[in-house]
């Protein structure tokens, strides 16, 4: 399985997983995973401001799956979440997940008739996000 | 099988230490072998070698030795490790034995003694039969021994007694029992240490030395048990370096067992062992990451080793152990100083292990729910002879079965059974909830917040499962807040179902209403039972909750009915701000101000978000000035029960996602005016105050825990606000206006200002203030205040006086704000005022007329107060500049006069005012210090000066003798009194004093002056007579010569020297001959005084004409 989610002021604009069961769980996942992801951002601006790398790699391990994290420079917060066994996706798949979903997050944000700070229901995005789940699944 | 059988055994858990038996100690009744075991065993710090000590009576029988075997060829190994094999090495099987005796060296009984400790020095040999435990004597000396080589009996005896008791030297001691006990004992101990490590490290090489009989098919169990006995006395042996080797190995050969459902538990049950002293090892040597390398390591070999599926909660209560003990383990070594990271601490290990727990919970509730007939299996399946297991790991109803299939199917079964019925009786629940809070508090210390809350949800949720809703309610209550700033609304619904399940189980009906209005309201993802906010406000108990326990519903409903019966308990005021309910409102003032002669309106939005409608009894607004409550109430008129019967007041009812406005309208009160009144709260009552109601309050009349984010979404989005059918509105553009001010009513007066500026400095400036009136009502009690608007600069307070009397001119003593000039009822008029402004600048005037007038507003007389202020910006000039110089009779600047010698004083007046200025009169009045030759008479009187327009005068002045030569002297003051010249109003006279400067005055010891006609005519003689006049007392040697000129001949002296007496004067005779006409250069008089070098001629020229008109003669 795998779910994705875009965070901004830690609350969720987009939040889909596969399967649907124990969503609940995953949520909560996501949710402490931004402990890290807060830390990570606080720790990185210190040193380079500017040169950021935006994927953050992976946040913290768990068990059974692997929480990986991505920040804009305007701090909207990507998060990917796979299970561990799930070992076909090495850390540039990840990568470049993450920056496909940002490519889309971008034009999503440049609809003129989205509102920033309203959930996406964009059908773009979700179909995007739609793909990267059946490749990962 | 107690809850604890998945702990790990303290004797792997300790540190081990070389154990070494002390005996012949009486540590009861003996003072001395009481103070030598208390040296031993008290302040046993870090500093000290690691020897656990132990006294044994003489004659203790230790563990008996098994007979050595010589061939391992027949010999099928039955377990892994013995129980009690630790423990034996630990407690029971000393490394060295140690003999205490007291005997001295010069004891008269020597031999006698000898023999008996050689005696019991063989009664210790003799238990010890077949270990290679080494013994030691200790002699307990009553005197200080001489340094060695000294005491040649002692040396002797010594090696005698060796030789007694068949030790060597070395084994050999001696305790002198004197003041340095402690250091002796030091020393002692140390030596004990050697012993001992010699003792582990041939036990080390015994056990290695067995490898070499051993095959790999039928030994495989052997292979691991000597790795870790060999592991464990080294670690013994405190060389823990090899320890870890020998656990390594020991790992990978318990690794590379046949494993099957039999032995599974035991295989586990070693692995954990060797992984916890793996590990532990691994934080001793401060390499954590090795640590943690290897229990990774561990969880992923033996995650999958389930076991008998019957007993799979076996497999997760042993997991949860592992993670337990190895965060315990993570802890310790924090606490010894490694520093873990946010992503690496014990809290994830707890985590996991509380994962595990509930795995386990859930587990068990599956496996263990037999139905209530069956009973725990007789006889005892897990009863074994001895009380405790031979090996580690095993099933007790099959010790020391090591091949694939199960002996006895039968026993097997039942053995299953009774593990399932005991674990049924675990509290599964405390389990978890210690390791959440472990894991809770680990959180805590690296910065996860939210991870926290997550664990604090989990621990809620098992305490709801435990029947302890109190707990749990407190630990969801606390986290919910978090929760709902965040909006994580998915998360926050989930933990206000348990927390409405909770507060439901315990009668909470607070509670309870507040967690269903949140549910039911905005935000939330799942819709929840509608009616549930309407049943709550009926009187009765709601209808349970689903998937609650049975037993705690009925004891609910129970609690329920008691508390609804008592009386006062059925009112709730719920403050919305720290909740999202379904009702949102807001209230707002129609502007931001009103004037008292209107009424004040306020409207009130409500909007329900729940799916149904919903209808409310009551809706009050609460204001900052309370007498006004009573007109910002709504209450449902009918005061009957049922209130889902369709009244008449259509208006109280709610139509879910439609705003409804509320209008109240009341007059405020005069005293409020200049006040601001402001919306406390707002108050909606849903229920009946006859039964159950409850109170929403939204403080400061809007807004509840998700507001204003949503009204910062409102304020971005790009909707348009689409027009919606009449009496609808759309909730976003409702905008709040939480406060007004109450302000005064709009005069209807004019005051007008006549004046004409600016104001001249010292004039009484007058300004005329004509207020009219244009009420429709007589406007009683005007007053004018007038003057100085105050705020300004303090020195304009100080110089500007303010009087309604012109005719005197103002002094200090007058103000400079004139406050409450009564001006009586309605009379239209003029006010002269006179301003009196003493130093020059801008300042602000303020002209305040206020009064009183009656109006009717929403049929309710009131006496309205008005006021109309005016400010003018008044411009003060100086009127004119006064210059004076001093200048002699010739017109030429002075910087100096001389005594007695007459000079002018020139005044110039230069208008600067605008206005036309007429000089009254002027006078000068001088110091005692100057006298006027003749009389001073104004020569500006009656003289009008226009813009920089300039009057002069002058006054011919002389100045008496003074004191010593040189002195500055005060001249007098000049007054000018003047005034304006206006049309405008009568002005009155000012007079202006200016302070004449100061001069220096100066003795001359010779005046000179001459007398000559006014003017000469060509050819014509011309008499010039020059006086000298000696002014000191001496007499003066002067020569006086005469230039030549081209302009005149003369005949007199042309040079010549004289004497003058003091007091006299000499007279010159020249008669000048003029040659031509007009202005002429007279010939120059060149006089020096040799007694006075520093007065030249040319200063004396001064007082002398320098140039004479000649006329021409026809």
């Amino acid at each position: 399985f795998l779910i994705c989610v875009a965070i901004r002021a830690n609350y969720p604009l987009y939040i889909r997983s596969v399967p649907t069961q124990g969503e609940l769980k995953f949520h909560y996942t996501v949710h402490t995973s931004l402990d890290v992801v807060e830390e990570k951002i606080s720790g990185v601006g210190k040193a380079l401001a500017d040169q950021r790398e935006l994927y953050l790699g992976l946040l913290y391990p768990t068990e059974d799956y692997k929480v990986y994290g991505y920040v804009t420079n305007s701090k909207v917060k990507f998060v990917i979440v796979v299970d561990s066994s799930n070992t076909s996706l090495r850390d540039n798949e990840i990568r470049s997940m993450f920056r496909k979903l940002h490519n889309s997050f971008t034009d999503v944000m440049c609809n003129p008739f989205y509102n920033p700070g309203d959930p996406i229901q964009s059908k773009a995005f979700d179909s995007i996000v739609s793909t990267m789940m059946v490749q990962a699944c | 099988m107690s809850p604890a059988q998945w702990d790990l055994p303290p004797e792997l858990c300790c540190r081990p230490m070389a154990f070494v038996a002390l005996t012949g100690l009486d540590v009861v009744y003996n003072a001395i072998h009481r103070a030598i075991w208390d040296a031993f065993c008290t302040n046993r710090r870090a500093d000290r070698v690691p020897i656990s000590f132990k006294v044994l009576p003489g004659d203790h029988e230790y563990p008996k030795c098994r007979t050595k075997r010589t061939s391992y060829e027949w010999y099928i190994p039955k377990g892994i490790l013995k129980t009690g094999w630790m423990n034996k090495h630990l407690n029971l099987v000393p490394a060295l034995v140690v003999l205490f005796y007291e005997l001295d060296w010069d004891d008269p009984q020597w031999k006698e003694k000898q023999s008996e400790c050689a005696t019991k020095v063989e009664i210790v040999r003799t238990s010890l039969q077949g270990r290679n435990t080494k013994v030691a004597v200790v002699l307990i000396q009553k005197k200080t021994p001489l340094p060695p080589g000294e005491d040649l009996v002692a040396s002797e005896r010594a090696s005698a007694l060796c030789g007694a008791c068949d030790l060597s030297g070395k084994s050999l001691f001696v305790l002198p029992h004197t003041d340095h006990l402690v250091g002796y004992i030091i020393r002692l101990e140390n030596a004990f240490y050697e012993h001992a490590q010699t003792y582990y490290y041939n036990e080390i090489r015994r056990v290695k030395s067995h490898k070499e009989f051993l095959n790999k098919t039928t030994h495989q169990l052997l292979f691991v048990r000597h790795q870790f006995k060999m592991g464990f006395f080294s670690e013994l042996k405190q060389d823990t370096q090899n320890a870890l080797k020998y656990y390594r190995t020991a790992y990978s050969l318990v690794h590379e067992l046949r494993a099957h459902e039999t032995n599974m538990l035991e295989i586990k049950t070693m692995a954990g062992f060797i992984n916890y002293k793996i590990c532990r090892l691994c934080f001793q040597h401060n390499t954590p990451l090795d640590a943690i390398a290897q229990f990774r390591k561990h969880i992923d070999l033996c995650k999958k080793k389930i076991g008998s599926a019957e007993l799979a909660f076996e497999h997760t209560a042993w997991m949860s152990k592992q993670f337990q003990s190895f965060g315990d383990l993570f802890d310790e070594a924090i606490k010894l100083g490694l520093t873990a990271i946010q992503t690496q601490n014990p809290g994830f290990y707890y985590q996991q292990a509380a994962y595990y727990a509930q795995e386990r919970k859930q587990q068990a509730g599956q496996l263990c729910s037999h139905e209530p007939g069956v009973g725990y299996p007789a006889p005892d399946p897990l009863e074994t002879p001895t009380g405790a297991l031979d090996f580690y790991g095993q099933r007790p109803w099959r010790q020391g079965h090591q091949s694939i299939d199960p002996p006895d199917s039968e026993k097997e079964k039942q053995g299953i059974l009774a593990l399932q019925v005991k674990e049924r009786d675990v509290l599964h629940s405390e389990l978890i909830i210690a390791l959440l809070s472990n894991a809770v508090a680990q959180f805590k210390k690296y910065k996860c917040p939210r991870m926290k809350s997550h664990l604090m949800v989990q621990m809620g949720e098992e305490y709801y499962h435990a029947k302890d809703y109190t707990k749990a309610l407190k630990l969801l209550d606390y986290v919910m807040c978090d929760y709902r700033t965040e909006r994580w609304w998915s998360l926050l619904t989930s933990i206000l179902s348990t927390a409405l399940k909770c507060s439901y189980l315990m009668g909470q009906v607070k509670d309870y209403i507040t967690y269903s209005m949140e549910l039911v309201g905005r935000g939330l993802l799942i819709v929840y039972k509608v009616d549930i906010v309407i049943c709550d406000c009926q009187n009765e108990v709601p209808e349970p909750e689903p998937d609650c326990d049975p037993a705690s519903v009925k004891m609910a409903q129970s609690l329920w009915s008691d508390r609804i019966s008592l009386a006062g308990n059925n009112e709730f005021t719920i403050e919305v701000q720290d909740y999202v309910p379904f009702v949102q409102c807001k209230a707002k003032f129609l502007y931001p101000s009103f004037h008292i002669d209107e009424p004040v309106q306020l409207h009130v939005y409500v909007r329900a978000d729940c799916p149904h409608p919903v209808r409310f009894s009551k809706l009050c607004v609460s204001l900052s000035n309370q007498e006004y409550n009573q007109y910002c109430l709504l209450e449902d008129a009918s005061k009957e029960q049922d209130i889902l019967e369709p009244s008449t007041q259509e208006n109280m009812c709610l139509v879910p996602g439609k705003t409804r406005k509320y209008c109240f309208k009341f007059v405020a009160k005069t005293e409020d005016v200049g006040k601001k009144i402001e919306i406390t709260s707002v108050g909606l009552m849903l229920g009946r105050e006859t039964a159950r109601y409850v109170y929403l309050n939204w403080r400061g009349g809007w807004g509840d825990a998700a507001s204003s984010h949503e009204t910062l979404q409102a304020s971005r989005s790009f909707k348009r606000r689409t027009r919606l059918p009449e009496q609808q509105l759309d909730w976003d553009t409702v905008t709040i206006q939480s406060s007004t001010m109450i302000i005064s009513r709009v005069p209807k007066i004019s005051v007008q200002l006549t004046h004409e500026p600016p104001a001249l400095t010292n004039e009484m400036y007058c300004m005329i203030v004509t207020i009219q009136s244009e009420e429709d009502t007589v406007a009683k009690d005007i007053k004018l205040t007038a003057g100085l608007k105050p705020g300004q600069d303090a020195n304009l307070t100080q110089s500007t006086q303010i009087t309604l009397n012109g005719s005197e001119v103002c002094d200090d003593s007058h103000p400079a704000l004139l406050p409450d000039i009564p001006l009586g009822d309605l009379q239209p008029g003029q006010k002269p005022l006179y301003i009196h402004c003493v130093s020059t600048g801008s300042r602000i005037l303020l002209f305040h007329v206020a009064y009183s007038v009656s109006a009717t507003v929403e049929g309710k007389d009131i006496t309205c107060k008005c006021h109309k202020d005016e400010t003018v910006t008044l411009e003060t000039v100086v009127p004119f500049e006064v210059a004076m110089k001093f200048v002699s009779s010739k017109f030429e600047h002075l910087e100096r006069v001389f005594v007695d010698i007459p000079f002018l004083l020139m005044m110039d007046i230069l208008s600067a005012s605008p206005w036309p200025i007429e000089l009254v009169n002027s006078e000068v009045q001088l110091a005692s210090s100057m006298t006027a030759i003749d009389q001073p008479q104004s020569q500006v009187e009656g003289v009008t000066l226009q813009t920089s327009e300039c009057a002069s005068e002058c006054f011919l002045l002389k100045c008496p003798p003074v004191q010593n030569g040189t002195s500055t002297v005060a001249s007098g003051h000049y007054f000018i009194s003047w005034k304006r010249k206006s049309a405008f109003a009568e002005t009155s006279v000012v007079r202006t004093i200016v302070i004449l400067p100061h001069v220096m005055v100066e003795n001359i010891p010779l005046y000179v002056h001459a007398e000559l006609p006014s003017f000469g005519r060509v050819r014509e003689s011309l008499p010039v007579r020059y006086h000298l006049e000696n002014r000191t007392g001496l007499v003066q040697d002067v020569e006086i010569g005469v230039e030549p000129s081209d302009a005149f001949m003369f005949s007199g002296l042309k040079q010549v020297r004289m004497r003058i007496l003091p007091g006299t004067e000499q007279e010159m005779l020249y008669n000048f001959y003029p040659l031509m006409a007009g202005y002429q250069v007279l010939p120059q008089l060149n006089i020096s005084l040799l007694r006075f070098p520093n007065i030249s001629g040319q200063l004396l020229r001064r007082f002398l004409p320098s140039r004479i008109f000649v006329k021409v003669t026809f």
